[in-house]
């Protein structure tokens, strides 16, 4: 038996379209858009100015407190202004406009293909490493690594849970990432463990990546303290919580941290960031985004500078489809639907997907039949119909005792809703809303 | 010009299931049963079946067009599905204004009169069956002879109700017993009772088709078939002389459909797996006391609607056991 969460849980069509496509560098663009705030936090705080000659990996805005990280140029070039633009939230905002002149490297950064095993010894020096290239979580969630890494007081990292699950359907970068930087993301894994001073790691991985997982068992036989576990496939497993339960079997308690039950969990994104960064000196300046959807010519994997528009990684698809109704910056079950096609990637962006007008239409809203399917498709063992009708009324302190802040908005109530009820966006209502209520009192 | 897109809010992405499709999933898992029923009733079941869809169809129609002058939803199949279970609830030789008179009660006060599907407390067609049961005692208790037990030559009651007349007038268990035929029959269909109630391996396959298609759960039927069972069955324990055997009650007066089908109704039934339990049990307990003491032979029908109107209460303190509730430190 495949390891799992047990609470709800749904499994919408896969469609990894681009699961078979080798990973491949986009040409680089005429301009870059780098936003100042791509990460849970505080925006960074700029240190180039209009004019100035940056090169690739060049510190550009640096980490404003602790709750922030540093961004660097992706390219080299000049910074033209800076300025606000549309980023893919839909909000204007503060992005470093660079356009690109050649492409010069930081010579700090080492450039060649070889993989360098030994790791360093101090944990600090690690910390400091990742904390200086900027690096963020890559499954989308974007918290800075870093904060990740330095336990609370009175808390212990017992284990390091790498999370390769990438349950999001069409998404493939994780799983590519996996099979052709393997051995990169385990000396990341390791330099992980270092920081965590922990000496166990499981890789999580769901079951319909089956090269994936043997290639890093294989891989993985020299590395001990890491194991790779098999996944039962099941959304959302990739949510922090649910991979813990999957992997551990422990629960983490509302409104506590993952570190509260022992545990870390890092995506195999970030560990490969984490082996760039310490091993290689590059700061966080590329990532790979998965470009697909059912109409575009040429699903890809593709390794982009941070700041190209989106627009670019359409055009190396083959363009945007005629029928094309919905671009969604991330996956398809918790991405966010993007207003104009040339946002630009940022450390977030896991994945571009294309849906047309058949699959990105909403039905229409019918009556709730109470057919209870949101209530067992929950993974946090909330009842969504019931919080959607006190976000609905306004029943704030209903919707806070029933926990509308465990929600995780994965998204699996008004996927399974039968009556294409609004779930979500009424939960979404409820959580924000009962959230500023529980700060104002707190406060 | 700038290429505008769609913009909301996540998931993106929607499951296959709608409304229709389950209510269609519900109709079709009926087939068997329905093709059954007119085997053993003959056209009359056809007849009082799509009078009853008909008649439903019709007055949802009307009080929507109207009276409401809201969206039409007929089709969503739901009022079909009530037509089916009231028309199932019902002996063939029933007279046919009578059927219509119910459809009326089930669609207009039992499911429009709340704002139509989905907010109805009580199951439509028992709302129209009770009705029709208080109003139309004489026809609604007698039933046709079943094709397959034409040769016992006796017709007119179900086996609950004969065996419920012999114990009140003191017959010996074991005349009784043979009175009411063997439970293999019982199974098969082999008995008097209502059009659809009577074969529970017929409706056993259509509740085994909606819980692939999980359009049901197990936890009502399960819950009120194990109750059923062992309430009556420490009853027979206790003294088998008085007290029919637990197969029997199971096999007879329409508990399967009333477990399967009837209980089972989305909108009238709790939400949460314990919830569901708890109101499985309380219907299977209601049944066996008005079976046993009640002054009605069948007590599915009414378990079912008195349980419906603890539903509310149930969903408001039976909670989903909630994610990070007990901490495990495995």
């Amino acid at each position: 038996m495949l390891k799992t969460f047990k609470k709800g849980g749904v499994h919408p069509p896969e469609n990894k379209l681009s699961a078979q496509s080798t990973l491949e560098r986009l040409p680089l663009p005429e301009m870059v858009y780098i936003p100042i705030s791509q990460h849970i936090g505080s925006a960074a705080e700029p240190v180039v100015q209009k004019g100035d000659t940056v090169k690739v990996g060049t510190l550009i805005a640096k980490q404003n407190g602790l709750f922030s990280a540093n961004i660097h140029s992706s390219v080299s070039g000049t910074v033209q202004k800076i300025d606000e633009i549309i980023d893919s939230s839909g909000f204007r905002r503060k992005a470093i406009i660079i356009q690109v002149e050649g492409d010069q490297w930081e010579e700090t950064i080492d450039q060649s293909n070889t993989i360098v095993r030994d790791i360093p010894s101090d944990p600090k020096e690690i910390v400091q490493k990742i904390t200086s290239a900027g690096i963020v979580g890559l499954g989308g969630a974007t918290f800075p690594t870093h904060i990740k890494l330095s336990i609370p007081d009175g808390k212990k990292a017992e284990i390091l849970i790498i999370n390769g699950v990438e349950c999001e359907p069409y998404l493939t970068s994780d799983h590519r990432l996996m099979l052709e930087k393997g051995l990169e993301i385990l000396i990341g894994t390791q330099i992980l463990m270092k920081a965590l001073n922990v000496h166990r790691a499981s890789i999580g991985i769901e079951n319909n990546k089956k090269d994936a997982i043997k290639h890093l068992i294989e891989l993985s036989k020299d590395f001990p303290g890491i194991n790779v576990v098999a996944l039962k496939v099941k959304y959302p497993q990739g949510a922090e919580k649910q991979l813990i339960k999957a992997i551990i079997n422990r629960e983490v308690p509302s409104g506590k941290l993952p570190i509260d039950v022992g545990a870390v969990v890092q995506n195999v994104g970030t560990a490969f960031a984490v082996y760039e960064a310490v091993q290689k000196n590059k700061p966080l300046f590329e990532r790979v985004v998965t470009i697909t959807g059912k109409n575009l010519s040429k699903p890809s994997n593709l390794v982009v500078r941070i700041g190209t528009p989106i627009r670019k990684l359409i055009d190396f698809a083959g363009g945007l489809p005629d029928n094309t109704a919905k671009i969604i910056n991330g996956g398809p079950m918790m991405g966010k639907a993007v207003c104009d096609i040339d946002v630009p990637v940022t450390k977030g962006t896991s994945g571009i997907v294309i849906l047309s007008e058949k699959d990105a239409v909403r039905l229409p809203v019918q009556n709730c039949i109470r057919c209870a399917k949101c209530v067992s498709a929950c993974p946090m063992g909330l009842e969504p119909y019931l919080l959607m009708t006190f976000g609905a009324k306004q029943m704030w302190s209903e919707a806070e005792t029933n926990k509308v802040v465990d929600c995780i908005e994965c998204g699996s109530c008004s996927f399974v809703c039968p009556a294409n009820r609004p779930l979500l966006d009424y939960i979404r209502l409820g959580k924000l809303t009962v959230g500023k209520i529980i700060r104002t009192r707190k406060s | 010009m700038k290429q505008k897109f769609i913009v909301s809010p996540s998931p993106h992405e929607k499951g296959h299931d709608s409304v229709r499709s389950i209510m269609y999933g519900v109709i079709f898992s009926l087939i068997p049963a329905f093709a059954a029923s007119i085997y053993f009733f003959g056209l009359d079941a056809l007849t009082v079946t799509l009078t009853a869809i008909f008649s439903c169809l019709v007055v949802e129609f009307v009080i929507q067009k109207f009276l409401i002058k809201g969206p039409l939803t007929i089709f969503d199949g739901s009022a079909i599905i009530t037509g089916l279970l009231l028309a199932f609830n019902l002996p063939a030789s029933i007279p046919l204004w009578m059927v219509i008179a119910g459809s009326i009660v089930a669609i207009g006060i039992g499911k429009m009169s709340f704002g139509g599907l989905g907010n109805n407390p009580f199951n439509p067609a028992l709302v129209g069956r009770v009705f029709m049961l208080i109003s139309f005692p004489v026809a609604m208790t007698t039933w046709p002879a079943n094709r397959l037990t034409l040769t016992d030559g006796y017709t007119g009651a179900t086996p609950l109700s004969i065996a419920k007349e012999a114990i009140k007038n003191g017959e010996p268990m074991n005349e009784i017993i043979n009175k009411v035929g063997t439970s293999l029959n019982h199974f098969i269909g082999n008995m008097e009772g209502c059009i659809g109630e009577v074969s529970a391996l017929f409706i056993l396959l259509g509740g085994l088709y909606m819980l692939y298609r999980g359009i049901i759960t197990w936890h009502i039927p399960v819950s009120i078939f194990l109750t059923v069972f062992i309430f009556s069955g420490t009853m027979h324990l206790i003294a088998p002389d008085r007290y029919l055997s637990p197969e029997f009650h199971l096999l007879t007066g329409g508990l399967f459909l009333g477990a399967i089908y009837m209980a089972t109704d989305m909108v009238t039934s709790p939400m949460s797996s314990v919830g569901m339990i708890i109101f499985g049990v309380g219907i299977g307990l209601l049944t066996v006391v008005i079976r046993i003491w009640g002054a009605y032979p069948e007590g599915v029908s009414f378990a079912i609607l008195i349980m419906n109107a603890f539903v509310p209460l149930i969903n408001r303190y039976i909670k989903p056991k909630r994610f990070g509730e007990e901490v495990n430190h495995g």
